[in-house]
This record gives structure tokens, sequence and C-alpha cells, in this order.
């Protein structure tokens, strides 16, 4: 009988480490682009065998994108730069956030979402991107302001049955969407507070930290604020709140597999610990309209770590996974019933992605 | 330095890596010839003909120098003289040197 492999990327301050797991225990590689600020990685499961994408930053030597399609054990990267601004944009890369594969229908669609806040798109399965001019000529842009990150585009939820429909993440400018393949973007953020303005409800300029699509039903979205948990029912037309049950309405962290979303609270903007000093993961399964704690293996006290908002994945399936500042991975692979450390003594994790093989 | 049949000349610049970088050149040192006058920017120009990967790691997309890579000429960093603009003469040898920089 074969076993399934778990396989985890995790992204760091100081490179990427792989893991993986068939039954014996968890794995780790030595650390990939060692030096290198790892913020975004992803499985591009839609393809045979499945390609490792990875963007990071080194401080000395600029940004890297880089593919494998051996799960790590060697990587490519384009000789004339994968991903950068075109030269009369006057805009350098300065850290990739986001890499997302595109729906399945568009097998060598991947967007990318990077600071300053801007998305590319490749054609050629990640290898080289080019600049999606309609939102970097946006008449909003020049007044997106940067959050303590950076202005970054963090996030980038393609529909999986409409390829033209697409929403991303802006912090700070807040959640736009196409209809039109990339050529148009409008601003969707009606019902997201921002606390930080006199207007609380402005047409944009919220500062989203993560937003998610829930696998089963692409039409409901969920979002973690600076401040509120919200979620659409209708595609991000209109967003309302959805805390009931949470300790606190701020974080960072958020994930959803087709039978739970995740995420990991944290006290306030001006208290970014966990409440009470305790590590705890809320799931929700009704959309957000409620949360429960799901805690159990997570250090009950004394716990003043977070979760960073790309650090926190599902495997698709029961498996969850998060990634700590301190350096901790930890796994449940029950849906957050119960937990294990697979991992600690890493750099800052900043990202975390799982899939089984 | 070679003189060319449309007046101008090439003559050679050198150079020199981290060893951080050496690997994306096969070696430490880079001979360059490069069409005189010159400057640090078409020396880098020319890197970039020849090793297009390596030279990214010195210069953005703007063609600035990343703020951490520092290129010394004459024992002088360049951003202390005319920057990228600094003249180079034939057989200038330009070292790149990392800043101390990080945690």
């Amino acid at each position: 009988m074969s076993t399934a492999t778990k396989r985890l990327a995790v992204g760091t301050t100081k490179g990427l480490f792989l893991g993986s797991h068939n039954g014996d225990g968890w794995h780790w590689s030595a650390p990939a682009f060692p030096m290198t600020r790892v913020a975004a990685v992803a499985f591009d499961e839609r393809r045979d065998p499945v390609r490792l994408l990875v963007g990071g930053m080194h401080e000395h030597w600029g940004p890297i994108v880089a593919s494998s399609d051996d799960l790590g054990a060697t990587w490519t990267e384009d000789e004339q730069a994968a991903l950068r601004f075109p030269s009369d944009s006057g805009a350098a890369v300065a850290q990739i956030w986001q890499l997302t594969p595109g729906p399945v229908d568009r097998p060598d669609e991947v967007w990318a979402g990077v600071e300053p806040a801007a998305l590319f798109r490749s054609t050629d399965g990640g290898l080289t991107f080019d600049l999606v001019e309609g939102l970097w000529r946006h008449p909003h842009r020049e007044s997106w302001h940067p959050g303590f990150g950076g202005l970054c585009l963090h996030t980038v939820l393609p529909h999986p049955d409409d390829a033209d429909d697409v929403l991303v993440g802006i912090s700070t400018g807040g959640v736009y969407r196409t209809q039109d393949g990339g050529t148009t973007w409008a601003p969707s953020n009606r019902g997201i507070e921002a606390r930080f303005y006199p207007d609380r409800y402005p047409e944009f300029g919220q500062c989203v930290h993560k937003l998610v699509r829930l696998p089963d039903d692409p039409s409901t979205l969920l979002l973690q604020n600076h401040g509120g948990v919200f979620g659409s029912s209708d595609a991000g037309a209109t967003w309302e709140p959805r805390a009931v049950g949470l300790p606190a309405d701020f974080g960072f962290g958020l994930a959803a597999s087709s039978s739970a979303t995740y995420l990991f609270p944290l006290v306030a903007d001006a208290m970014r610990l966990p409440p009470d000093g305790r590590a705890r993961v809320f799931a929700s399964t009704d959309a957000g309209r409620t949360w429960q704690s799901r805690s159990s293996g997570l250090p009950e006290r004394d716990f003043y770590s977070l979760v960073l908002r790309d650090a926190l994945a599902t495997d698709g399936r029961d498996g969850v996974y998060f990634g700590t500042r301190s350096g901790e991975v930890w796994a449940s692979d029950d849906g957050a019933d119960s937990w294990e450390q697979v991992a600690a003594h890493l750099p800052d994790v900043l990202c975390v992605r799982a899939f089984v093989q | 330095m070679t003189e060319l049949s449309h007046g101008g000349s090439v003559a050679g610049v050198v150079i020199q890596l981290p060893t951080a970088l050496a690997e994306l050149a096969s070696s430490k040192t880079v001979e360059l010839a490069v069409a005189f006058p010159a400057d640090v920017g078409d020396a880098l120009d020319a890197l970039a003909a020849s090793f297009p990967l390596l030279e990214r790691r010195l210069r953005d997309e703007t063609g600035a120098l990343r703020r951490y890579v520092n290129v010394y000429l004459g024992g002088v960093d360049v951003r202390s003289l005319s920057g990228l603009r600094t003249p180079v003469a034939d057989g200038a040898v330009l070292q790149i040197v990392p800043s101390v920089a990080g945690g």
C-alpha cells in the first residue's frame, strides 16, 4: 500500500526550508537560497511533475524568482530576470510577496504580487512574468500608502471557474477586482472598515492583511483586515463583519480548505501578540459567521510569537500548518483539532505552503 | 587599447567579484572589452551582455546600483566619486564589495 507524502515549503528571512513526511516523521532540507528573504512560495499542482515556485529578496543581490520541477533538488532562474518592471516605469522590485498559480484551465498562468504594489502575470508556468499594466496605471495607485511591511500587493485570488475574474489584496490600498483578465480594475471594498481614517468606509485605502476564497464556493471570500474580519458572499462586491467567536479581530494569517477556514488572531494593532499569551488557531465551518478555537497541543501560556500573513496554510485536505516569527512550524492532520510541532529554531517564518503527493 | 576603424577605441576593464558571485561567472575576475571613453556604468553594461544574471545582482532594473553593493575603483567607492558616471581608464580594475549589512 502506498503512503501519501506530505510536503511543506517554509519561506523564512534566511532561506527556504523544505519538509517531507511519508509516515516516519518530518525530514527537513538545508536552506535553499540561504540569506534570502523568501516571502513567496507555491506548489503548482496543475503540473506533472509539480512545480515549486519561489520568490525572494537578498539584501545584497536583489530579487530572485526561481522554479524547480524536482521539488527543490535543482532550481532554474531565468537569465534575463524572470520578473522586472519595464524600464519606462521607473520602478524596481523591492520584494516578491506572492506567487499564485492560475486556474486549472490556464495551466501556464501564474500570478505574482510585489512591492511596490504591482501585479505580474506569467504565461509560461512562472519562468518569466510581465507587468499587468491595467492595475499599474490605475488612477488610485498614487493614493495607495505603504503599511509597516511596505506598499505591497500580497494576495492574488484567481476565480477557479472564470480565469478573467481575479481579486488582489493591497496593503494599503484595499481589494481590487478585474473581470476582464486584468485590463480594467475596480476597488472592491464596500463594507471593509479602515479604522485609521476619519472616513472609516472609504472607497479604497483599506489595509487588508489577507483574503481567501473558499474552494467549494468561489464567490464566498473571507478577509483578515487591519482590524476586523470580514466576509463576502457576492465575490467581493460587498463585505460584512464576521468575527463572532474570536477573542480579537486583528491578525495576519488566514487560510481555507474545503472543510474550514482558519486564522490566528492577535490582540490589536497596538498589541501584536496572541490574546492571553496562548497560541490559538480559530476555525470556521460556516464561512466565518462563527469561529471556534482549535488549539489542542499548541502552547497554552507564555506564547508571544505570531503568524504572518502567508504563514498559515492548508494542504487542501485536513492538513493545516503554520509557521511563527520565532521559527517554529506546527502541523495538524485533522483539520486543526490537534497540533504537533514539526520544526523549530528556524529563522522568522514568512510563508508556508503545503501539498500531499 | 585597440583603435577602431570608426575612430573609437576598445580597452580592457577587469571586474573583481566577491566569492558569493564568482560562481555566476565561473571566476573571481572578469575581463571585459569596453568602448572608450567609458565609465563604470558602461563597464557594467558590458558585464550584463556577457553575464546578465550576475549584473542584475549588482544593479536593479532602473540601472541603479543596489543599496548594499559597493564598487571600488582604485580603492575608492565610486559613490564618493561620480557614481556610475565615474570614468574608467584602460586597464581599470573595479572591485565589487558587498556592504556589511544584515543580521
